[in-house]
């Protein structure tokens, strides 16, 4: 029989099927950070149960962590408290733990890859909805809620009915400035943020084969801003090169056993989808979005459209863009900004420095710009240092925060303030999601970068050689 | 945990006629910091609620006297974004027990179900409908009824039937929940344990 990579991992998982009702579907790793896992741990208390599986569970502090002065005590008491909480439920169950300033600490799904966490063939969950990173290497991966965590800590499983499947092609070769971040907004703008709700993505293709591990992280971390639950890679040799000799990865026979299992990870030729879509990589150049949700976005050079084009409500549409400041039919180039933040889940890994660093080379930050560059964990802030990026970063007037999710969310002391607009890295353009009132424009790290020594919205590629 | 059991509601209902609403703003981040499920009804739909110097927007239907219920009725593609379970929290705390919208996010709709608050997904004319009605007059009610899967407004006599998995629907209908049934099938899930490579 026939089977799609989504099913080899999925079947592989199901301890009992329910008949009208979900999977018990068991769970390899569980990810846990400071705001979804509290609650989960006082359940456990108030049934009396322990955590089954201690091992399989990891914790990371990140969601309402400062990104300055990390060595000083946390000043917002109820921050304080959700962190002091996630360190004494991960002690008290035997839970490996990283807080702040633990080499390790850094976004859950970025030290999740970097330390051999993330494997292909696995079943990932955490309480957060961009665990769809993870499918990046073959695994399925994906966000949960609180009560689903203690299921996991009590059980190590989740009640979950098998979703639909769907493949998103992407032939041919990328242009010019278009970076994963690109890809996976345009597939959004093209689906909107409920064309995939039901479904488990598969990407395939040319550009997602030639896409580096930190590329196929960007576009499987945004797979829940087009509704589905979770986005996934087949695992190739890249995948095994970027594994291999992290620190839970298998290792000596392990390692070889589980490689000759790996290698049987990918969707056979006969194999069918419930949708499937193909888009041509010339399609797509660097976006940017100009409304209140992932799926408003467009060409950086086009126009912003007009309501009668759009598939949401007008009602909807004309809010949206009211929220924004924005018109129908603007033009976004050139468009004043206030603030530029590279970082999060989803572009605040090594790549994206790197990235960014190639345009500000040689230029200054815009005074009218304030930038916050937060890398994703202590590993990329070091890579940063050794690959001689923080000094680019430095010449051009930036500097270089400490990790967490900083302000993707408005959790922490990172907000931007009502009424400003941010270029950002990061996934959600909701509003006041960097804020109260505040306006996001989702880009690539390219085009923060062009927008951080220009101060207001510009093409990157007017700025590259 | 067992929650309270859901039957048959018959109730009025608050309109919220947006769509893509977004569980940032069913409750913002800033508001996720509690240890404890406790006031997060406080903060439902804060930014839409509340003006900055945190008195009412008059205008926001949840602060609009005219309304009140159990049922919260919502646009298109309801709870996207974030799986933050306190969105859930938030719209149980309140005082609701369903959510009607033609079309729900994935992880909010389960995160309900887990809580014991009913996602009815009806179609969009019926979802329009039901937006009228209430319009017309805020008093209109609205019939739930889990166990044959109908939800009618009252006004109109008007009914749909919607689906949920028959497993859910016991656990609904009981005041089940999840952790039970895997606490129960505990053995066989360590069996299970065993054969897992890593």
């Amino acid at each position: 029989m026939s089977n799609t990579l989504f099913d080899k991992v999925w079947d592989a998982h199901v301890v009992r099927k329910i008949e009208g009702g979900p999977d018990v579907f068991f769970i390899d790793r569980h990810l846990i950070h400071e705001v979804t896992s509290p609650v989960a741990f006082l359940g456990l208390k108030t049934r009396g149960i322990q955590v089954m599986e201690p091992k399989r569970t990891f914790a990371t502090a990140d969601h309402n962590t400062p990104t300055i002065n990390q060595h000083l005590p946390v000043e917002d008491p109820l921050s304080a408290n959700q962190l002091r909480a996630l360190e004494e439920n991960s002690k008290e169950h035997g839970i490996l733990h990283w807080g702040l300033g633990h080499e390790n600490n850094g976004i859950v799904h970025v030290v999740g890859p970097e330390n051999g966490i993330t494997l292909p063939g696995a079943t990932i969950v955490c309480g957060d909805s961009h665990t769809s990173t993870h499918g990046a290497f073959g695994a399925i991966a994906f966000g949960i809620g609180t009560s689903e965590v203690e299921m996991v800590l009590s059980t190590q499983c989740i009640m979950q009915p098998k979703p639909k499947k769907m493949r998103i092609n992407i032939v041919g070769k990328l242009n010019k400035a278009v970076t994963p971040k690109d890809v996976a907004l345009y597939i959004i703008s093209q689906l909107s943020t409920s064309g995939a709700t039901g479904y488990f993505v598969e990407y395939a293709g040319d550009v997602f084969e030639e896409m580096s591990m930190e590329g196929r992280m960007t576009v499987c971390n945004l797979s829940i801003e087009m509704g589905a639950r979770g986005g996934m890679i087949a695992p190739d040799e890249k995948t095994f090169d970027y594994i291999k000799g992290r620190k839970f990865t298998p290792k000596g026979a392990d390692w070889d056993t589980a490689m000759e299992y790996w290698k049987t990870l990918k969707t056979d030729a006969d194999a069918t989808f419930d949708k499937e879509y193909t888009f041509n990589a010339s399609d797509i150049e660097p976006m940017i979005t100009y409304g209140t949700n992932p799926g408003m976005g467009m060409g950086i050079s086009n126009q912003i459209p007009q309501s009668d084009t759009v598939k949401d409500g007008k009602a909807t549409y004309e809010k949206s863009l009211s929220y924004m400041g924005y018109e129908q039919g603007e033009s976004m180039i050139g468009k004043t900004i206030d603030f530029v933040f590279v970082g999060s889940c989803t572009n605040g890994r090594i790549e994206d420095f790197r990235s960014f660093a190639s345009i500000v080379k040689g230029r200054k930050k815009a005074d009218n710009v304030t930038a916050w560059l937060v890398p994703g964990s202590h590993k990329v802030e070091a890579q940063i240092k050794e690959e001689g990026i923080l000094d680019i970063l430095t010449d051009a007037g930036f500097a270089l925060r400490e990790p967490g999710c900083s302000a993707c969310l408005a959790m922490n002391d990172d907000k931007v303030p009502a009424g400003k607009y941010a270029v950002s890295t990061s996934n959600r353009n909701f509003e006041g999601r960097q804020g109260p009132g505040s306006r996001t424009l989702l880009a690539s790290p390219l085009v923060a970068a062009a927008a951080a020594v220009t101060g207001k919205v510009t093409d990157p590629r007017e700025l590259m050689a | 945990m067992a929650y309270d059991k859901f039957n048959i509601l018959k109730t009025s209902a608050y309109p919220l006629s947006i769509e893509n609403v977004d569980t940032d703003q069913i409750i913002p981040a800033r508001f996720l910091k509690a240890t404890e499920r406790k006031g997060f009804g406080d903060n439902l739909f804060r930014d839409w609620r509340y003006n900055a110097d945190d008195s009412p927007k008059v205008d926001f239907p949840l602060n609009d006297p005219k309304y009140s219920g159990k049922i919260l009725v919502g646009g298109r593609n309801f709870g996207s974004g974030s799986s933050r379970e306190h969105a859930a929290w938030a719209v149980y705390d309140f005082g609701f027990r369903c959510v009607i919208s033609s079309f729900f996010a994935d992880i909010f709709r389960g995160n309900c179900l887990n809580i014991g608050v009913l996602p009815v997904q009806v179609s969009e004319e019926f979802l329009q409908e039901i937006f009228g009605a209430i319009e017309a007059n805020p008093d209109t009610e609205i019939k739930v009824d889990l166990q044959n899967q109908t939800v009618t407004l009252l006004s109109s006599g008007n009914s749909e039937s919607f689906e949920i998995n028959s497993y859910k629907k016991e656990n609904m209908l009981n005041g089940f929940d999840d952790i039970d049934y895997l606490q129960n099938i505990k053995g066989e899930i360590q069996e299970f344990v065993k054969t897992r490579p890593f």
